[in-house]
């Protein structure tokens, strides 16, 4: 039969294809829908938070930390509660990581502030001794792109139906609604308030300039996204 | 005119041969940066902290040094092979087709082209994060025309075959053909949000097709497996192809190729679950991938014990051929690699090596023993045949060979130790169950190991400059030979 079948390429192929594509189908679709569930009191990114995760993409720091906490003692001493599929339902893509060369960062939230992240960014070892994590100080010159994130905001709200402008249910038993923006200018508009909030926590005095002037340093929604993570 | 041997053209060969030398010492050099980085983390602005800082920090070369090697060097070198195996195996010349003869050239330059667009895109930081398949959608689609073309020439060729039947390197590259099409294109099903929001923001974003868990659960369906596809299967190719032509043994056995083919086709993509181990997909997917990865030994190890025992009675060739040599133990490193991996892959092993330097130095005895052994000696292979000239030196073969082989066992013993050495500390609790460790003393404890690392990385970049050189000066300067000394063992001057 084989060497029937090694005479015939395209039959050959065929049947290739059908055995290596078999995994895939068995293991991919069940489970398809059932994963991509929101839990309770997971919301969709607000317009700064999701600049800053595109910064956070952009510097691949997903190369060197993951945000995900697996159900081990030792994990949720160190980084909190173990992570749950559907806190994941708005992450497009999915930063988990492969690999922990710095810890852990799905709750960073919980346990950093903006003050910390800002010294930290700049210079990992001042504030960590023996960091090997080298600094970020562009971030804080260069201006956030706000208008690619907020067009990724429609594109999710359109083509997956993220909940944006919805009552969406909090862990304490209230709603929250995660405005969509209706126009670029509303976008910065809405990105320069939350950055504001951020910035004043901050005390680098170029960052307190830019954002005065109605500019995002790139910095100040990295540090809302680090923020947002709980 | 009937009797006369086949000429065989090889100016598609010589273009990716050149370029895997190139993308090598590119991507590998990158590594090193990389790894001394890491060691030493000054190194991350060695140009200055200025505004040129963002391009020399690990996170943004770091892409380009696992694409470049994945893709820069991995690939040529399996193009090469396969505009010369190809060829051979088929019993017809690229001369006799004028039409795949073109594809061949614009398959080939628009790789190239490819690669200038992608080293450009990383630097700037257009990624999508996820881990091999970087790219944004322009250059995605650019790749899957790169990669249709390179069908069209697999199938164009074995549409004007004269060997009916196809020899086992024909079947690994078909599957490479395939699988890698299949898994690249559903992985980076993106929806680019210039379009769908009007004209608003950077026109290269995109936003993937699938969230969270099923993201992840894509992403290593497609990362497991294009280290299958790239790094296993096209690998196996080659050396069901080079080591019986170099040691003149014929394959050991045609059923256990059977086996370790069908089999390695069949379990390989059920094995990528592994790298989701206790996290947030199914619990059966992660059961399968565990029990898949170990049932995967089975077809790894048929290829390799088949590629081995193809060399029985003739172990002497070891001692005698460097050429062997790498493609012996290249045999042994994958035989190795596909041994560790299910280690790993076993839940409560994986629990201690997840996200440590263990994974990376499993990667690398797959990459550096087995896929840059292979190769580079089936570019020293081709070398002669493809330039009509011996191989320059002997002697730099054998010294590349020990440097290299040496840079690996560095490589790989010291990640190790830090791997494991990091698992247990992130674990330990001390006697009151309070964490033993806070994670920079975790860190800090792995200098040692990612300076060794560093140097068997440097010992390696060195062995790729020797075969460089050795190649370059092949060209140039090797005795010409006679076709009669190209039948098996590559001729080498001293």
């Amino acid at each position: 039969m084989f060497h029937w079948l090694e005479k015939r390429p395209f039959l050959f192929a065929v049947g290739v294809f059908v055995t290596i594509a078999f995994a895939g189908l068995i293991e991919i679709i069940p489970d398809f829908g059932k994963a991509s569930r929101p839990v309770i009191g997971t919301k969709p990114y607000s317009v700064l938070e999701l600049t800053g995760r595109q910064v956070y993409i952009k510097n691949s720091c997903n190369a060197c930390h993951s945000q995900l906490i697996r159900p081990f003692k030792a994990e949720t001493d160190r980084y909190g509660h173990y992570s749950l599929s559907g806190e994941y339902a708005y992450d497009r893509p999915f930063l988990w990581g492969s690999k922990r060369t710095g810890p852990d960062l799905h709750r960073v939230g919980n346990y950093r502030t903006t003050d910390w992240h800002e010294h930290h960014m700049k210079d990992p070892a001042s504030v960590v001794p023996g960091s090997i994590m080298p600094g970020y100080p562009w971030l804080f010159k260069n201006t956030a792109d706000v208008d690619t994130a907020y067009a990724e905001m429609i594109t999710v709200n359109k083509v997956f139906g993220v909940p944006y402008n919805k009552p969406l249910p909090t862990k304490d038993g209230g709603t929250v609604t995660v405005k969509l923006p209706s126009s670029v200018a509303e976008a910065h508009k809405m990105a320069l308030e939350e950055a504001k909030k951020v910035a004043a926590d901050m005390k680098d005095k170029n960052v307190k300039d830019m954002v005065a002037k109605g500019q995002i340093p790139e910095i100040v929604a990295l540090i809302a996204y680090l923020n947002s993570l709980k | 005119m009937e009797n006369r041997p086949l000429e065989y053209d090889y100016t598609i060969t010589k273009m990716f041969m050149f370029m895997a030398i190139v993308m090598g010492i590119i991507g590998m050099t990158i590594g090193v940066i990389l790894a001394l980085e890491l060691a030493f983390p000054g190194v991350n602005t060695i140009l200055g902290s200025g505004p040129i800082a963002e391009f020399t920090n690990f996170s943004r070369l770091r892409p380009l040094h696992t694409d470049g090697v994945a893709y820069g060097f991995t690939l040529s070198g399996i193009w090469a092979t396969w505009y010369y195996v190809g060829q051979r195996v088929l019993k017809v010349s690229m001369a006799e087709s004028p039409f795949l003869m073109f594809i061949g050239k614009l398959h080939f330059w628009l790789y190239v082209a490819v690669v200038a667009a992608v080293v450009v895109s990383l630097f700037m930081g257009y990624t999508s994060s996820k881990e091999y398949a970087e790219f944004e959608w322009p250059i995605d689609i650019a790749v899957v025309v790169i990669w249709v073309l390179w069908g069209v020439s697999i199938f164009g060729l074995i549409g004007i075959r004269r060997e009916k039947s196809l020899y086992i390197s024909i079947w690994y590259y078909i599957a490479t053909f395939l699988g890698v099409a299949m898994l690249y294109l559903f992985n980076n099903m993106e929806v680019p949000t210039y379009f769908v929001s009007g004209g608003i923001g950077d026109w290269m974003h995109s936003v993937s097709m699938y969230a969270g868990t099923n993201d992840a659960l894509v992403q290593w369906w497609f990362g497991h497996n294009a280290v299958a596809f790239v790094f296993t299967v096209p690998i196996i190719a080659i050396i069901y192809y080079f080591l019986p032509k170099e040691s003149g043994q014929a394959v050991y056995s045609y059923k256990l190729s059977l086996l370790a083919f069908w089999g390695l086709m069949f379990v390989y993509l059920w094995a990528g679950g592994h790298h989701l181990l206790y996290s947030t997909v199914p619990d059966w997917m992660q059961t399968m991938g565990s029990v898949f990865s170990v049932i995967l030994i089975l077809p790894s190890w048929g290829s390799a014990i088949n590629m081995l025992l193809t060399m029985k009675g003739e172990w002497q060739q070891v001692a005698n051929s460097p050429l062997i040599k790498f493609m012996v133990l290249g045999s042994t490193f994958y035989m190795f690699s596909t041994l560790e991996g299910p280690i790993q892959a076993i839940k409560s092993v994986n629990a201690i090596a997840h996200f440590t330097d263990w994974i990376v130095g499993h990667v690398h005895d797959g990459v550096l023993g087995w896929v840059g052994f292979m190769i580079m000696a089936a570019i020293f292979h081709m070398a002669p045949r493809v330039f009509k000239r011996e191989i320059y030196s002997k002697s730099l073969v054998n010294a590349q060979f020990w440097i290299q082989t040496l840079g690996v066992v560095l490589y790989f013993s010291s990640m190790w130790i830090a791997g494991i050495t990091q698992g247990m500390m992130w674990r330990a609790h001390d006697e009151f169950g309070n964490l033993a460790y806070s994670f920079i003393d975790t860190v800090t404890v792995l200098h040692p190991y990612y300076t060794i690392r560093a140097v068997g990385g440097l010992l390696y970049l060195t062995g790729v400059f020797m075969w460089a050189y050795n190649i370059y000066k092949t060209a140039t300067a090797g005795r010409v030979v006679d076709e009669s000394e190209l039948k098996n063992a590559s001729p080498m001057a001293a």
